[in-house]
């Protein structure tokens, strides 16, 4: 009975597959990495940086390839790039801020065109475009998974070194710096952070949907739970959920009659989204409850 | 450059930078830089739709992006805004994804509607684009003080009536619409650069907001008529020419306020102390 | 009598209760205000004053009671109160003059686009004047100071000739002078204008000179009267649901939690100065 469950839902030779076992590892692992640093961009309101991150490695990836390196140092580089540029501009408030981003990204993704058409145009790799903005966990190269280990726990260990100072900084900065927290520095290393996150999770479901990992299983987390630590628990085992079920459908998906097989980027952002929704819903309707219990509540507050 | 099919890109090039300099005006007031650049990426995925289907693109681009306006301005009621921005742009990026899979034009495609195509428009293309462009402009007229209210002192708007949700929901419609008309040329990527660069940088000259809108329009057109004539030259995308003209006219403007005030301070300090 | 007290209250508020994530924030607050009055809302932080003005403002429904505006229920679309919020941040990079803002307080929840006419233009200098904002009226509104932008903001406020000037903590993070300056330029306005003020502070003693009716809050109830009436010992007692005493020392007046008793034995000093 088991065994007739498990080839429904595993199609068969899914797990001695070689590439779904590189897919499963480094999958696994920057889905880890991306829900921990996701709590922090969600607390700190740097969603749209880390998206700026994501595309901006459309423009490391396709200069990646121009040079003939592999994408990962390209995404790696660029991260480093961006990060540094995003602080030096460092507007303090929050509209200045995304204006500045917007500008940067503007630039940047203007680079990443002209890169591509050269990528196509001299270079003749055919499919560059969609390898670096869209991604593959099945074409990983077997040999940068060490590389992928070792950032991602580097990552980790920065987290668990600011976390601290980097909540108390997001909870409120003007404290913080009365104590002596350096505020600005402490930015500056989660602009890194981040930017390597998105690298990392670029390299798996490619630079437009890295978004999705960095974002998603933490605002998920954060919808189910209020404590950091807690939530960041959950944003990695959502990550995890995500990123293993969508390996697993867009591999029994080319078994499917009639299909092609589906994209396993968008698998993995499909489940993300998904799941994203449910907490929302759930959410609202434990709110919609609450209010109904107290009666004549206070509705429309601005 | 100025013969048969270039003269489309030339115009609707031009509506396209006019729109965004109207549109984006708002757009930086509101500090929505994000949704500026969230909606062209769901077009991306309506025009991706539309191929599957055989369909024209715009109608495609222009439905996916007024469906993620009421989406986003929807979810945005609860949720953080920001968040709710990259949720819905991801998925909707990776549903693009999925759609263009089974296409098989599938790598051009997908790179002309992100970054632009300066011979890929359409006589056909031209009257339509014209059109939701001069919509745009005209909700962005007629939503101008309300919107203007809403944006600046917006508890003071809802006490009088204005309620902010409704504003923000016809903005992100109005940004919809300018989308839709301008990323046939300028590409999905970096219509947002047009709506924020060169609006960006006309705040950098004036107090005045009219003058600020003129400039923002003045600027955005120079930078798509630069990009298309070097586009044309030299083979290079579009969009990329935008991207880089739209930073570094904003760093103009900057460095220029910057100056502007650095004046100022050393006119302040060095005056001569009161009698 | 004035004249005035035939004409209904600018605004009353009715046995107004409100209810917010389970505690109760305000419980059957009653007063009004009459027209061409100057009224402070007088009560510590959380005591419920922004609550109050923000129920008055249509921003908050209230669980309980009804505010009444000139004698009839709270209308959705109210011209007759013009609002003068705390902390307005506007943007420094926005290119808005200060006469800009003002011309929004008179028709910016109207469609379209501002008509350029000489009278719309008259009307927002003569408010600039008022406020003595003329000096920076075409300068960048998030570039001036906040005592600055505060004159903006109450000129777009009296642009709209409301009835009822609604301020929220106008002197929090002033200095003296400028509260002196903002309580007399209030003053003035609420006399030539004829139009009722109420504001909210937590500190009375800037607005003695000034003020008709007092509106003291603590603990989500209201005590409402003339200074004399309300600023005493056993009323706030009480509000606040435990004993106070009010001390009057050289013209100020200061509100001391304790009894009589308390306060003579832990600080007989202090008291025999005055």
């Amino acid at each position: 009975m088991t065994g007739l469950v498990a080839n429904v839902v595993f199609e068969p030779g899914f797990f001695a597959n070689g590439p779904v076992q590189v897919a499963l590892l480094a999958g696994g692992v920057v889905a880890v990495t991306s829900g921990v640093v996701g709590v922090f961009t969600v607390v700190r309101g740097q969603s749209f940086a880390g998206h700026a991150f994501s595309d901006m490695d459309t423009t490391g990836g396709s200069g990646a390839f121009l040079l003939g390196i592999g994408t990962l140092w390209g995404f790696l580089a660029v991260a480093v790039a961006a990060a540094t540029a995003m602080e030096l501009l460092g507007v303090e408030r929050r509209r200045g801020r995304d204006v500045a981003t917007g500008v940067v990204l503007g630039a940047a993704l203007g680079l990443a065109a002209l890169f591509l058409y050269w990528d196509t145009a001299v270079a003749s790799t055919s499919g560059a475009t969609t390898t670096v903005l869209f991604g593959s966990l099945f074409t990983i190269d077997g040999s940068t998974v060490p590389a992928i280990l070792a950032f991602s726990v580097a990552v980790l260990a920065v987290a668990a070194v600011l976390y601290r100072p980097l909540l108390f900084t997001s909870v409120s900065a003007d404290t913080a710096r009365a104590r002596g927290v350096p505020v600005r520095m402490v930015g500056a290393a989660f602009l890194v952070m981040m930017a390597l996150a998105v690298a990392l999770s670029a390299i798996t479901v490619g630079a437009v949907l890295s978004t999705a990992l960095l974002i998603g299983p933490a605002a998920t987390a954060l919808r189910l739970t209020k404590r950091p630590g807690t939530a960041m628990l959950a944003a990695a085992s959502i990550g995890l959920l995500g990123v293993w079920s969508g390996i697993l459908v867009a591999y029994d998906s080319s078994a499917w009659p009639g299909h092609h097989g589906w994209p396993v980027s968008f698998s993995v952002v499909a489940v993300i989204f998904v799941l994203y929704l449910a907490a929302e819903l759930q959410s609202w309707a434990r709110a919609g409850r609450a209010q109904a219990g107290h009666g004549r509540a206070a509705t429309r507050s601005r | 450059m100025f013969s048969g099919f270039m003269i489309n890109t030339w115009i609707v090039g031009s509506i396209a930078a006019v729109v965004a300099g109207v549109v984006g005006f708002f757009v930086v007031v509101r500090g929505s830089a994000f949704v500026a650049h969230a909606l062209p990426q769901s077009a991306f995925t309506g025009a991706a739709a539309a191929y599957l289907i055989g369909i024209n693109t715009l109608f495609g681009m222009g439905a996916f992006a007024l469906a993620s306006a009421f989406g986003i301005a929807w979810l945005g009621r609860r949720g953080r805004h920001d968040v709710v921005t990259a949720l819905t742009l991801v998925m909707l990026l990776g549903l693009g994804e999925f759609f263009l899979s089974y296409s098989v034009e599938y790598a051009q495609a997908i790179y002309s509607l992100l970054f632009g195509e300066v011979l890929g428009v359409s006589t056909n293309e031209i009257v339509p684009t014209a059109l939701i462009g001069a919509v745009a402009i005209v909700a962005v007229a007629v939503m101008y003080r309300p919107l203007m209210l809403s944006s600046v002192l917006s508890e003071i708007g809802e006490a009088r009536g204005v309620r902010s949700f409704r504003m923000e929901l016809a903005f992100l419609v109005i940004v919809a619409l300018a989308t839709t008309a301008a990323v046939p040329v300028v590409g999905a990527l970096l219509m947002f650069s047009l709506m924020i660069g060169p609006p960006a940088a006309s705040r950098c000259f004036t107090d005045n907001p009219f003058v600020a809108i003129t400039l923002s329009v003045a600027l955005a057109l120079i930078t798509v008529w630069v990009a298309i004539a070097v586009a044309y030259e030299r083979n290079w995308p579009v969009g990329f020419l935008v991207g880089t003209i739209g930073a570094a006219l904003y760093i103009i403007g900057r460095v220029w306020q910057a100056w502007g005030r650095s004046r100022v301070s050393h006119r302040i300090t060095h005056q001569p102390a009161p009698a | 009598m004035s004249p005035e007290s035939a004409l209904p209250d600018v605004v009353t508020l009715d046995r107004i209760g409100v209810w917010l994530s389970g505690r109760q924030i305000l419980h059957d607050v009653n007063f009004s205000v009459r027209p061409g009055e100057f009224a402070g809302l007088i009560g510590s932080n959380g005591a419920g004053k922004t609550t109050i003005l923000r129920v008055i403002l249509g921003l908050l429904q209230p669980t309980d009671g009804q505010v009444l505006i000139n004698g009839t229920p709270r209308p959705r679309r109210n011209r007759s109160i013009g609002y003068v919020p705390q902390k307005v941040l506007i943007d420094p990079d926005l290119p808005l003059r200060a006469r800009d803002v003002v011309g929004l307080g008179l028709d910016g929840h109207r469609f379209g686009l501002p008509t350029p006419s000489a009278s719309r233009r008259q009307r927002v200098n003569e408010m600039l004047e008022a406020v003595g904002a003329m000096s920076f009226a075409d300068s960048r509104v998030g570039s001036l100071s906040g005592g600055e932008q505060q004159r903006v903001l109450i000129a777009q406020a009296l642009i709209g000739q409301p009835e009822l000037l609604l301020l929220d903590e106008p002197l929090a993070n002033l200095d003296i002078a400028s509260e002196h300056e903002i309580v007399d330029l209030l003053r003035r306005i609420s006399t030539e204008h004829h139009v009722a003020v109420l504001l909210s502070a937590h500190d009375m003693n800037p607005l003695l000179p000034v003020m008709d009716w007092v509106v003291y809050v603590a603990a989500g109830r209201a005590a409402s009267g003339t200074v004399d009436e309300v600023v005493r010992s056993e009323v706030l007692g009480g509000l606040y649901g435990h004993p106070i005493t009010v001390l009057r020392v050289e013209g100020r007046i200061l509100v001391v939690a304790g009894s009589d008793a308390e306060i003579i034995t832990s600080a007989p000093a202090t008291l025999e100065r005055t």
